[in-house]
């Protein structure tokens, strides 16, 4: 028997809401960034379980694409992170408080 | 077969993605999220997509989370204190995670199909499709793709030039 697609869908959300809980709680610029990129590919094993289920082969080039702008935005990000970090000397968001009165 | 498959690589995910999440040190989340994504290209194959399975290895565990492991080096952020689950904000955090997981799951399942998965086509059959695809219906995305690539490579080097000019400036 093959899993359902339900399945998929409560995983993909699952692995989704832990990266947004990850989000939430850490402090860390940089852990923060790897669970940005953790929701990323959770919408995407959504996006390849429909399109399987679907029957299509759309939803596989989508996927595609979004790996590709995904490796484009975590160079550029990176490339923020460290810029801020060398104009700061750290990466904690408890301390880039510059906007708090 | 496949069902118990499908249980165990998605308890192993999840299991690693809680672990970037919880972990103290930067670089074991670094290597818990590389796990993670094995686990995700597992499942990409369970799903018949095996081109990108291959790439979500090659991409993903080959190159980001190389990055990423480079940058936490390069910041050294090793001398810290220890990250602790401050309560206020955890409670918060967990509650906020709670309603999103259960309202995408109530979104999700309305609209519950009954049918299972169409049968898939031969491997070779699929990438041929696959790449007639992207040669012909989607020409302008993939042109469009290799320009957000260049842009995204003149923006990191301009980034990484600026900083370095206003430290020799001091």
């Amino acid at each position: 028997m093959t899993p359902s697609l339900d399945s998929y869908v409560m995983l993909s959300s699952a692995l989704f809401a832990i990266g947004f809980l990850g989000v939430l709680v850490r402090r860390n610029t940089l852990v923060i960034y790897m669970c940005l990129e953790l929701m990323l590919v959770a919408a995407t094993l959504a996006l390849v379980a429909f399109s399987r289920f679907n029957g299509t082969e759309e939803g596989d080039v989508f996927v595609f694409f979004i790996l590709t702008v995904a490796a484009a935005e975590v160079a550029v990000g990176l490339g923020i992170i460290v810029a801020l970090f060398r104009a700061r000397q750290t990466v904690q968001v408890d301390q880039l408080d510059s906007l708090k009165n | 077969m496949e069902q118990i498959a499908f249980t165990v690589i998605s308890a192993f995910t999840l299991a690693c993605a809680l672990c970037v999440v919880l972990s103290k040190n930067a670089v074991n989340g670094a290597m818990c999220l590389l796990l993670c994504l094995a686990g995700i290209a597992g499942l990409f194959v369970q799903l018949h997509a095996y081109l990108l399975a291959f790439l979500l290895v090659l991409v993903y565990a080959g190159a980001v989370v190389a990055l990423f492991l480079f940058i936490i080096m390069l910041l050294d952020m090793q001398g810290g204190q220890p990250w602790r689950l401050r309560g206020f904000q955890a409670v918060a955090g967990v509650i906020a995670a709670g309603l999103l997981i259960s309202g995408l799951d109530m979104i999700a399942l309305r609209g519950r199909t009954a049918g299972g998965a169409p049968a898939a086509g031969e491997v070779g059959s699929s990438l041929k499709l696959y790449a007639y695809q992207l040669f012909t219906t989607y020409l302008l995305p993939v042109e469009v793709m290799g320009f957000l690539l260049l842009i995204a490579m003149l923006g990191v080097i301009v980034l990484s030039r600026r900083v370095s000019n206003e430290e020799d400036a001091q």
